[in-house]
């Protein structure tokens, strides 16, 4: 078992590998396949050389961005279109919410390593939390900033059953503009965001189904809540590290 | 000093919102508030190529014996015309308000087809937050 393990290790440390030597000829001036910021290359083949103001975004420094903030028009618009691109793919509104809650794990999953990669490098004692509670306090402030620049307005533990929890956002900073229509009611556009959290509830090995639901209050009308439904394995290890 | 009614035409002079705001205006169909609206589209492309002095924007103002008719022509050439009494001095504030509003709910909102009809509850809830309580 432990020899497997291995193995696929390796076999990811090889691809790794292989990918960035063989990412020197996707770069070359011939590839069509990106279009990269000039490089001198590009430049003496193009014979338009561009001045280049800002340094490649593959070679900004990764904490460069930490305290940067995104225009929240700009993703307003794009994940419009994402949402439109995704609606006219999906036979109903659960395909619809699946998809989205793909694309947001796909985030989530390089938010958590961006975040514990940056914990590593600021903190003095970086700590990967092993306990459930804990890791969704994390969630609700650290991930939740990162991602929305606020702290989650709540976590709630459902009282009916003991595998699920939930993190409540009064007014979740990207559905902000989004009116859902009558005959969608049930659709809930933070499936993207449940994606987010499930990534990061995986990657830190509390495998759960994540799931996005409207809860209107009369003061919070786009109150939503992110369900947290933990597998029963995480469950019973929460019971042996008590 | 009243709000009577805001009406939103699309670039082809289509009605693609209507509301009225008390009630002051008489109640019209919505086939006549269509017609109405497309006539509009048409007196106010008349006024813009009339200017004795280059490319104009067109009829800001069109003034009855008791109420205005305000018009803000966007860059996109949507049109938002706001009807109100006589005296109300915040109306270009106004409109530019309810232009934001729109770029904001309606824009913004995947389950908006543009140019047509706007049923946005947001647009709806922010309108009548800005317009009614006035």
């Amino acid at each position: 078992m432990a020899y497997t393990q291995g193995n696929q290790q390796n076999a990811r440390f090889s691809v790794l590998s292989s990918s960035s030597l063989s990412s020197v000829e996707h770069l070359s001036p011939n590839s069509s396949r990106f279009s990269l910021p000039n490089t001198p290359s590009i430049n003496t083949t193009l014979g338009t050389p561009r001045p280049n103001l800002r340094p490649n975004i593959y070679d900004r420094h990764l904490n460069k961005t930490r305290t940067a903030e995104v225009s929240a028009s700009s993703f307003a618009y794009l994940f419009s279109e994402v949402i439109q691109y995704t609606q006219k793919r999906v036979s109903g509104i659960n395909d619809l919410e699946r998809r989205l809650n793909t694309l947001g794990y796909r985030v989530g999953m390089r938010v958590l390593e961006l975040n514990v990669w940056r914990s590593e490098s600021t903190s003095k004692a970086p700590k990967r939390e092993i306990k459930f509670l804990p890791a969704l306090m994390s969630i609700h402030t650290q991930v939740w900033k990162a991602v929305f620049g606020k702290p989650a307005d709540a976590i709630e533990k459902s009282v009916e059953n003991d595998d699920e929890y939930m993190i409540v956002d009064n007014d979740p900073p990207i559905t902000r503009n989004i009116s859902i229509p009558r005959d969608m009611s049930q659709l809930s556009c933070s499936s993207f965001t449940a994606g987010i959290v499930e990534a990061v509830l995986d990657g830190l090995g509390f495998p759960a189904r994540v799931t996005a639901h409207n809860t209107p209050s009369d003061t919070h009308p786009g109150r939503t809540t992110i369900l947290i439904k933990l597998e029963r394995s995480v469950i019973e290890r929460e019971e042996l590290l008590k | 000093m009243a709000i009577h009614g805001l009406w939103v035409i699309n670039k082809a002079g289509g009605l693609v919102y209507q509301r009225n705001f008390g009630d002051g205006l008489p109640h019209l169909t919505a086939n006549e508030y269509l017609v109405l609206a497309g006539t509009l589209h048409g007196i106010h492309a008349i006024t813009s190529r009339l200017s004795p002095s280059g490319p104009s924007s067109g009829a800001q103002v069109i003034e009855g014996e008791s109420f205005k008719l305000n018009v803000l022509l966007t860059h996109t050439g949507t049109k938002f015309i706001l009807l109100t009494s006589l005296v109300e001095p915040t109306v270009d504030a106004m409109l530019q308000k309810v232009y934001e509003i729109y770029a904001e709910a309606v824009m913004k909102n995947p389950f908006h087809t543009p140019e047509m009809p706007i049923r946005t509850e947001g647009f709806d809830a922010k309108v009548t937050a800005l317009l009614s309580g006035r």
